[in-house]
């Protein structure tokens, strides 16, 4: 497929639009209104890790096919791209309520359960990239 | 400018500006050029040209003045920027054609002339980019102001009783705005209860989340007790799923129940007659 828009995020207005385009892609791969604010909150998570610290990065969204038993299945990607500081420890940002700026500390372990595949790739003082898809069913 | 650059483009002023608007047909794939009628745009096109001409013998100040009311006044009517610089670089090229074909202008003086003109066509590009964005500032200005305003109102519905409508997205200078409005509004209007409506909202992640715990703490801080309402089904899951603890203050579905639990909590209720 080959719908895919990138946003680049650096300011809070990013974020909005990294949502908007978002909400966009998954109507029109035909997303169910709670699984829409699903993946727009997961945006919105992902997107504001990027601007909080990070400062600069990219959201990249694409439709996305895949393979299961009865066939082929079709989903959303959201990749956020960033250079910034990088996740000093893998295991303490997945967990409930671990937080270094004072929020709740809910965002990466929420995006996992709002999403289905999740997948961190992050080298500290390099970058974190961090790709997560939602299956259309 | 040297009264011989002047002069030559005076001189030949009238094949300037009828090769210029031939050339101007063809930058007209522009979205409102295309719609506006043609004789609207052959009398923007003549009035450029003559003021372009125009500002060559005026003095640096009468030039600017009538360059601003021209472009204030196409501001207005919403006549795209891109136009004029496209314009401005077509009015260069013709004139530079000009140049290399005039005999008149010797060989040691064609990079002076060039440089001359564009100096000069570079000022009137400069000040209507100028212009134009000075006046998209202002326009900015005044929606973040209007915004501002609209973005976090209290309502005090009953005694004792307010509500405060949230709409669109809570960025964090926002979320600030909600918190100084809550707070100055309780102690303003004495109440009690405060209902914080969030049908509006259409994304609760997990920021937005905290500034209203946080909200909601500090209503509870100063005496009042805060009721969340309008939380849809589906932001309902997506809170869920997030794993945020909202169950420090009570919350329901619409405004009108929100209401009626306020009124019971300030032991008065609504009956028919």
């Amino acid at each position: 497929m080959s719908v895919q828009s990138n946003v680049e995020v650096h300011s809070e207005w990013g974020i909005v639009s990294a949502r908007q385009a978002g909400r966009n892609l998954a109507k029109e791969l035909g997303f169910a209104g709670v699984d829409q604010a699903r993946i727009t909150t997961a945006i919105s998570e992902l997107a504001r890790n990027i601007y909080l610290y990070a400062e600069k990065g990219e959201i990249v969204l694409e439709g996305i096919e895949g393979k299961e038993a009865g066939g082929a299945k079709r989903g959303l990607k959201i990749v956020a791209k960033d250079q910034g500081p990088g996740i000093k420890s893998i295991r303490e940002v997945m967990e409930d309520g671990y937080t270094t700026s004072g929020g709740l500390g809910a965002g990466l372990p929420g995006v996992k359960r709002l999403m289905d595949e999740f997948d961190i790739d992050s080298v500290a003082g390099e970058g974190t990239e961090i790709t997560t898809i939602k299956w259309l069913r | 400018m040297q009264s011989s650059v002047i002069e030559m483009i005076y001189t030949h002023r009238f094949e300037v500006i009828e090769q210029w608007k031939n050339e101007m047909i063809t930058i007209q794939e522009n979205e409102f050029t295309k719609s506006s009628p043609q004789r609207v745009l052959t009398h923007i096109n003549q009035e450029f040209a003559d003021l372009i001409i125009g500002t060559l013998e005026m003095d640096e100040e009468e030039g600017r003045q009538h360059l601003r009311s021209f472009s204030e006044r196409l501001i207005h009517s919403g006549w795209p920027l891109s136009y004029f610089t496209k314009g401005l670089q077509q009015f260069r090229r013709v004139l530079l054609s000009l140049m290399t074909t005039d005999n008149t202008i010797p060989s040691s003086k064609v990079f002076e002339t060039f440089q001359e003109t564009e100096n000069w066509i570079d000022s009137i590009v400069n000040q209507m980019v100028d212009e134009y964005t000075g006046s998209w500032e202002h326009t900015l200005e005044i929606q973040k102001l209007a915004l501002q305003e609209l973005s976090a109102p209290l309502i005090p519905v009953f005694e004792h009783i307010s509500v405060m409508p949230l709409i669109g997205t809570i960025d964090t200078e926002r979320a600030k705005l909600i918190m100084e409005n809550l707070l100055e509004g309780i102690i303003e209007h004495r109440s009690q209860v405060v209902l914080i409506d969030i049908t509006g909202v259409p994304v609760v992640d997990t920021m937005v989340a905290h500034h209203i715990i946080q909200a909601a703490e500090a209503v509870r801080l100063v005496g009042a007790e805060c009721i969340l309402v309008g939380i849809r089904p589906e932001i309902a899951q997506t809170i869920v799923n997030l794993g945020i603890d909202l169950g420090k203050f009570p919350t329901k579905s619409t405004l009108r129940k929100g209401i009626e639990s306020g009124l019971e909590r300030t032991n008065r209720q609504i009956v028919n007659l």
